[in-house]
């Protein structure tokens, strides 16, 4: 299949007090990608998604979804924000949370129908939480909440998911198993994942870019030390290709 | 107790404490879960501002404070999503300009204004039947739109970015919800007053909260909470001849101060099984 332009970004910039978050932002995203954006805290990262969702307006430049405005693009993107900061004493089950990504197709006081609860039964196989679909939410641990909130973001079918620093709140051990899962879902939507935390854009992930105001994409998962430096203006460990993927410490 | 219901004052009061129950069980649990009881507070003591235009202008005060209630929550809400100014200072600054067109408009009104301190401190037992037909007119139009936006409502409260990015129009949902804790808080003002309304919003919902995790299960056990507050309330001022608005928020208070205490006792009883069933 080929592949086509889902997201593309041409020289987009947003300001915060006058200050800019994102400078010149270039960037295109195609269907089979499964891009990693890391970048230091502050850098952005956050901005860019929301930009994409069209959540804030872009300051200068062009974003489109899927030749769209993001406003109407973003019914093809699944989004998954930095969920760990919602009130887990809030009375809302799980299902009534997957629920909430089928309001698209439902709309402004139309009840779910069978074909909307399917859906959401199924999102809740996919990521193997069906067993846990009556309860609050706020009782879960976080890498079921997580997944949870997965589910919730494939219930659409989306064509693009985004996720804002998903290893957040999830125990060490539960990360591979969360990357398995992305392994899993690469296969039919493209996958765009940011984190401060390099170690957590792993070995899955097939490009990666550095963000610190300004974008500096690579392609693939060759980043040179001098181009981390750049972004991070720190030295950094180093993400290698090889026969075993392994990372490197920069001397310094 | 029992003689007192054979007297209209006395039927008539509790139909407006049924009538303030259902408003504030279910504008409450909005209240509470979506974290808005400061602005709440802001927008109740800015009606005081209409009941002075009501005074003003010779009309019911109750009808003033309604439209000046509407008008305060939509500006209170635009102000804190359309500015840079900071929520709490915009409510603050509202909270009191309300209150002071209040005694503005009082004072200019002409002779003097003899039930003032019912709408500052509510007194259940003088609800005209004007009011209570407004009070059920108002409750209808919570209950229809509630049941109609109750997933929109839902969605606002617990995610508000997600609701945005699917669909929803969190804006004017939100500004609709603070129209709705408008005409609560007019639906209020004759049984517990102003000053004392945001304890009827908060009480009876964060006493259902500790009970259920459905927002449905939590409404309908917070509005059977504020029946059982105005009508014991009610009948406790009855009794010992005190101020019926601040009985009702002395109960509710002891009530769920009480239950706060006894369901840290069942926890602890409870506590080996509950540590099982979650590890």
């Amino acid at each position: 299949m080929a592949t086509k332009e889902l997201v593309r970004m041409e020289n987009v910039w947003v300001y915060n007090d006058g200050i800019p978050v994102l400078e010149d932002i270039n960037l295109s995203i195609e269907s089979k990608d499964f891009l990693g954006i890391i970048g230091p805290n502050g850098g952005g990262k956050t901005t860019l998604l929301k930009v994409i969702l069209g959540l804030i307006k872009p300051d200068r430049g062009r974003v489109t979804v899927l030749g769209m405005p993001p406003e109407r693009g973003r019914k093809y993107i699944g989004y998954i924000s930095q969920f760990n900061l919602f009130d887990h004493d809030f009375p809302i089950s799980v299902l009534e949370v997957v629920l909430m990504g089928r309001y698209n197709k439902s709309g402004l006081f139309h009840r779910y129908r069978e074909e909307d609860r399917e859906a959401a039964i199924t999102a809740l196989k996919t990521v193997d939480m069906l067993g846990y679909k009556d309860r609050q939410v706020g009782r879960l641990s976080g890498g079921e909440q997580q997944r949870v909130f997965i589910a919730r973001a494939l219930v659409t079918n989306p064509r693009l998911l985004l996720l804002d620093e998903p290893t957040a709140s999830i125990d060490p051990n539960m990360q591979a198993e969360f990357y398995e899962l992305l392994d899993r879902l690469k296969e039919d939507m493209a996958i765009v994942l940011v984190s401060h935390d390099i170690s957590a854009v792993s070995i899955y992930v097939s490009e990666i870019a550095c963000l610190n105001h300004q974008l500096f994409y690579h392609g693939s998962k060759e980043v040179s030390a001098e181009e981390l430096e750049k972004a991070y203006h720190c030295p950094i460990q180093l993400i290698a290709h090889g026969t075993v993927p392994h990372r490197v410490l920069r001397e310094h | 107790m029992l003689d007192a219901l054979q007297y209209q004052f006395m039927q008539n009061a509790l139909l407006a404490g049924l009538l303030a129950a259902i408003a504030c069980g279910i504008v409450g649990v909005y209240v509470v879960v979506k974290k808005i009881v400061f602005i709440s507070g802001g927008i109740a003591h800015a009606s005081f501002g209409g009941i002075g235009l009501g005074y003003l202008l010779g009309i019911n005060p109750v009808l003033g404070a309604m439209a000046f209630t509407i008008a305060s929550s939509l500006g209170i809400g635009l102000v804190t999503r359309r500015t840079r100014l900071p929520e709490d200072t915009a409510i603050g600054i509202l909270w009191a300009m309300g209150m002071a067109l209040g005694i503005i408009f009082i004072g200019l009104a002409p002779g003097y204004a003899p039930d003032l301190f019912s709408y500052l401190f509510g007194n259940i037992l003088t609800v005209p039947f004007f009011d209570l037909m407004l009070m059920l007119i108002l409750d209808v139009v919570i209950i229809v739109l509630v049941a109609l936006l109750y997933k929109e409502f839902l969605y606002l409260s617990f995610d508000e970015e997600f609701s945005t990015v699917s669909g929803v129009p969190t804006e004017s949902l939100y500004l609709l919800l603070l129209c709705l804790v408008a005409l609560t808080v007019v639906v209020l003002i004759r049984v517990v007053g102003i000053i004392l309304v945001i304890a009827l919003l908060t009480i009876p919902a964060a006493l259902a909260r500790q009970f259920t995790y459905s927002l449905k299960k939590m409404m309908l056990l917070a509005i059977s909470a504020g029946v059982v507050f105005t009508f014991s309330g009610l009948w406790i001022s009855y009794v010992l001849n005190l101020a019926s608005g601040a009985t009702i928020i002395l109960v509710s208070g002891t009530v769920l101060f009480l239950s706060f205490g006894i369901n840290k006792l069942r926890r602890r009883t409870r506590g080996d099984s509950h540590t099982a069933s979650t590890a």
